[in-house]
């Protein structure tokens, strides 16, 4: 299977050979930092694209199709209009405060992008903590939500930033307590050692009836950790207008939006390397033929498939269901997901101990 | 009993998730409604009784049934019909005769409410459904709905119309010869 760290070597030694060491270190994290920015951007315009077409089909529109073919370019339409926005300043807010909270939110989760592993040999960091740092950093979006609803000195900034406080911290203990169900049965937090054991199954075919448990109860606690709908309560447009940016304009909006959709996508690439393989493609054990033929997809189709699926699943979640009151989402996550995550935790220790 | 109740809760809870999820996936698939505008132009049909554009139809040689007596001009709820008129000699009788000159037709202002065709006795104007209407200036909204050079049709032939509408517009006639 052709790996990436082929690509990567090559670059390495053509550095190594032509500067000193320092600077051709240098020169690689320069290189790692703009292509995860480059990719960050892209995905993110791929997926307001697929937002607005599949939320189109799902209330029986086309959505858009008048920028370029099936109107393909209307992400890259949006992005340069909020490009050229005004940004329109608050009177009596925190300014500092005001123009950091968006960074905040956005820095949070392009560290998680960052680690992510998308292809064979394929991954900026491989920390042995991975998934510790996944969970660390993508908590801290949660800081920029809060200083935003704080800073923009508004009624419905403030209510929404409490809102979304309450809600993702809450829905953070069963997104952790999932993967700790992973980690305990791979018994590693290297991403790279977690997707290298799912080579001959996934983890959620592997790892019986908990693994599936906790498939499911990541998906719904990482669901609602993106605000989205049905747990959009800190946005809720018709009681908060927007909630905790509704201050925002032009791209500083645009940082919030974008991390909005950048979350839903690091929720369904956390999923599909922790549950579904990663970039492993899919083995059957025994079916030598059918392993062959799945293992001449490259890699990072693979990982970007499953993360489709992933986020395909979060979409019609989202535009199936209605918004739900706060008591009902405290209730359906410290009622109902932590004690199911507790016992599934519980669950897959005696598996692993059998 | 209250786990077991916990527990179905939970499981009734996931069933009637599932089965929203079943019916939004089924709008999915489902064919879309929109239709697009100008890829569709001449495909969709509209019904007859649409109001779109008033038109006065004109026949092979360029005559039209209006007879200039000016109960649309009349019967308009906002004046957007002007019925100018002039009298001539009729060659055939000799007695003066009132005939079109032109019919002004202020699209700008019009209500499409339909009197103006409903009191027509001759069934010389009618609407169409031609409802691409946008125009750039205000004055290319004046239209004059009869033909330059046009005359009046010899016979005006009886108005294809219900009985009903018949009876409606005798006492239409009747005001326009009050007036006269």
């Amino acid at each position: 299977m052709w790996s990436f760290e082929r690509f990567t070597g090559w670059i390495d030694t053509s550095l190594h050979s032509c500067m000193g060491d320092g600077w051709a270190l240098l020169t690689e994290y320069v290189l790692i930092g703009v292509a995860v920015l480059v990719a960050y951007a892209l995905i993110a315009l791929f997926l307001i694209y697929a937002e607005r077409k599949i939320c189109g089909f799902f209330q029986c529109r086309l959505g858009p199709n008048r920028v370029g073919k099936w109107g393909i370019f209307q992400s890259v339409a949006d992005m340069v209009k909020i490009l050229l926005k005004e940004l329109v300043h608050i009177d009596r807010s925190d300014k500092v405060l005001f123009r950091m909270a968006s960074f905040f939110v956005i820095i949070g989760s392009v560290c998680t992008f960052g680690a992510l592993p998308f292809a064979r040999g394929l991954q900026a960091i491989d920390f042995n903590v991975g998934v510790f740092y996944l969970l660390a950093v993508s908590s801290l979006g949660v800081v920029g939500i809060l200083l935003a609803g704080w800073s923009s000195n508004s009624k419905y900034s403030m209510i929404g930033a409490m809102r979304s406080g309450a809600q993702l911290i809450s829905y953070e203990i069963s997104a952790g307590l999932s993967l700790m169900v992973i980690v305990v049965f791979s018994g590693t937090m290297q991403l790279s050692q977690i997707v290298a054991q799912q080579a001959d199954g996934w983890f959620i075919f592997k790892g019986h009836l908990p693994a599936c448990i906790a498939f499911l109860t990541y998906l719904i606690a990482g669901h609602a950790e993106t605000n989205r709908g049905p747990f959009d309560m800190p946005e809720a447009e018709s009681e908060l207008t927007a909630g905790y940016h509704t201050e925002y304009s032009g791209i500083q909006f645009g940082f919030f939006y974008l991390a909005e959709y950048l979350n839903m996508f690091i929720v369904a690439a956390i999923a599909t390397t922790m549950f579904l393989g990663g970039w492993q493609p899919l083995h059957v054990p025994g079916w030598d033929g059918f392993n062959h033929a799945m293992d001449c997809i490259p890699s990072f189709l693979w990982f970007f498939g499953k993360t489709c699926v992933c986020m395909f699943l979060a979409m019609w979640v989202r535009w199936s269901f209605p918004r739900l009151r706060i008591d009902q989402l405290l209730s359906l996550e410290w009622k109902i997901l932590m004690p199911v995550c507790l016992l599934n935790l519980i669950l897959m220790s005696v598996v692993v101990i059998l | 009993m209250k786990v077991s109740n916990y527990i179905k809760n939970i499981c009734v809870g996931v069933w009637h998730l599932g089965q929203g999820m079943y019916v939004t996936m089924l709008n999915f698939c489902r064919p879309k409604v929109t239709r697009q505008y100008p890829e569709n132009r001449g495909e969709r049909e509209y019904g007859a009784r649409f109001r779109a554009l008033l038109t006065m139809p004109h026949d092979a040689e360029n005559r039209h049934r209006c007879i200039a007596c000016g109960l649309c001009m009349n019967s308009c709820p906002n004046g957007t019909i002007r019925v100018i008129g002039r009298t001539e000699t009729d060659p055939a009788t000799g007695k003066p005769k009132k005939v079109l000159d032109r019919h002004l037709y202020n699209l700008g202002s019009c209500i499409f409410c339909g009197l103006c065709v409903a009191a027509c006795p001759t069934g010389a104007i009618r609407f169409t459904n031609e409802f691409e209407h946008a125009v750039f200036t205000r004055e290319r909204l004046l239209l004059q709905l009869n033909r330059p050079g046009s005359s009046q049709a010899p016979a005006p032939a009886p108005k294809p119309a219900s009985p009903a509408r018949e009876g409606a517009q005798a006492p239409g006639t009747a005001t326009v010869t009050k007036t006269e």
